[in-house]
């Protein structure tokens, strides 16, 4: 049996690039297909009949065309715009980072229901959330699990000792935290509060409800940010481009 | 290109290839292009040539507005008629033209030469946002026009524009954003409706 020559699907557009004229490829992540690229043809027009319904970090329903290349959008219907994050420079920001992540660790027509729904309810959490921050860790770490880079937290990855609860240390390339004797001769570990150490093994095993629960204080925040971004650093060989500009949006509102 | 390295002369495959870099040109019509050159009369080509060669040459970026000019200031700029208390900011240079054509913006402008991409790696420092605030310094602007395009990157940049404003009392407006000229209200996407109905007004 072929494959039919239209389908469905429903979809998050997590990037789009120019192309030709009035024409842009969309990266779509979807629950069936996974990653998958799209041609939107004309969407650059003001006219356009899909224009609004594909714009990024939009929830929508699509119709495509198999095409010979890239397959076609021919149809769309918003489910979610999400308002309130395109409403709001730092929501914008942070889905950005979001669909980075996104973009980055996965790959294309890997089918992924519980990554998709994962995604959608981190960008209904982000429309509503006055911090956006404990957000983004949740993801994550939820993320990496998914993907099977599940941060060791409950012992010492090279000993296997029982965690004291004192300063620990979080090395990326143990995938997961260090005693004290373990994680002080090894360079590149970091320290790892107590406190930081508590809330990700709460986020690591709680839902997105009971997450924003936790009072974050800005030194603990950093601490957090810094602790995944070094992990997601290491696991993807490079730094995502969308961190520099939330560093700077951060720095700016400091000075303010 | 090795296929003509060997049958044709070398200066038309140079050609060829050079064409065949241009957006929308693929191999065939690129040698379509450089044999309808080979026949066409020496002075159309050489004036093709000049207007490519000066293209380059003589065009540089407008000291106040950076706009794409041969003379600088800009024709815009220089222009003792434009009102110089308005700014509209546009993405691209080309975003002028359709602006200009309404021949209802007497203002001037300033051209960012990009929007903000966070995941192209392309922010306020790769744009040209410092020079803008160099500009409003004089105290003789009043009213900024944020007319960068109505998606997210562009009004990531609005947004974050009208910030840095914001603090020396300068008027900022925004684009009205809503329902295309000759469009269809069945396709309108949610946001562009709601935009449309926050910004109606009375007839």
């Amino acid at each position: 049996m072929t494959a039919p020559r239209v389908y469905q699907t429903e979809a998050i557009i997590i990037k789009r690039i120019k192309l030709g004229e009035a024409d842009r490829i969309l990266t779509l992540y979807t629950p069936e297909l996974g990653k998958l690229k799209a041609v939107a043809k004309g969407t650059r027009r003001p006219q356009s009949k899909l224009g609004g319904h594909v714009e990024l970090l939009t929830h929508s329903r699509l119709m495509l065309a198999r095409g010979r290349n890239l397959d076609i959008i021919t149809q769309a219907q918003t489910i979610n715009n999400f308002l309130p994050i395109k409403d709001d420079l730092e929501r914008i920001s942070h889905g950005l980072y979001i669909a980075e992540l996104v973009d980055s660790f996965t790959g294309e027509h890997i089918e992924d229901h519980r990554l998709f729904d994962l995604v959608l309810e981190t960008l209904q959490q982000l429309s509503q959330a006055e911090d956006c921050e404990p957000i983004l860790r949740y993801f994550e770490l939820h993320l990496l699990d998914h993907l099977g880079y599940r941060p060791q937290l409950q012992q010492c990855t090279e000993c296997n000792s029982i965690l004291k609860p004192e300063t620990n240390f979080f090395s990326p390339n143990h995938g997961g935290v260090l005693c004290h004797n373990c994680g002080f001769h090894e360079p590149a570990a970091r320290p790892l509060s107590l406190n930081a150490l508590k809330v990700l093994r709460l986020w690591q095993n709680c839902d997105y409800a009971t997450s924003r629960r936790v009072k974050i204080t800005p030194e603990l925040g950093t601490e957090l940010e810094q602790v995944m971004r070094e992990h997601i650093k290491y696991l993807l060989e490079k730094q995502l481009k969308s961190t520099a500009w939330l560093d700077k949006l951060k720095r700016e509102i400091q000075q303010t | 290109m090795s296929t003509n390295s060997v049958s044709t002369a070398e200066p038309i495959a140079r050609l060829i290839e050079e064409l065949n870099k241009l957006p929308g040109i693929g191999p065939k019509s690129a040698q379509r292009l450089t044999y309808y050159l080979l026949r066409a009369p020496a002075n159309e080509v050489g004036a093709l040539a000049d207007a490519i060669k000066n293209l380059k040459e003589k065009l540089t970026l407008c000291s106040s507005c950076l706009n794409i000019t041969d003379s600088d200031p800009c024709a815009i700029c220089r222009d003792e008629e434009r009102d110089r208390t308005k700014i509209c900011i546009v993405e691209e240079p080309i975003d002028i033209l359709p602006l200009e054509r309404t021949k209802k913006y007497k203002g001037l402008y300033h051209v960012l030469h990009g929007v903000i991409a966070p995941t192209d790696g392309i922010g306020p420092d790769e744009l040209k946002v410092k020079e803008l605030l160099s500009r409003l310094n004089d105290g003789l602007v009043t009213e900024v026009i944020l007319a960068t395009n109505p998606n997210l990157e562009g009004e990531a940049t609005a947004m974050y524009i009208q910030r840095l404003i914001a603090p020396l009392g300068i008027r900022v407006t925004r684009l009205a954003r809503g329902l295309p000229y000759g469009g269809d209200l069945e396709y309108a996407d949610d946001v562009t409706l709601s935009r449309a109905l926050e910004g109606r007004q009375e007839m």
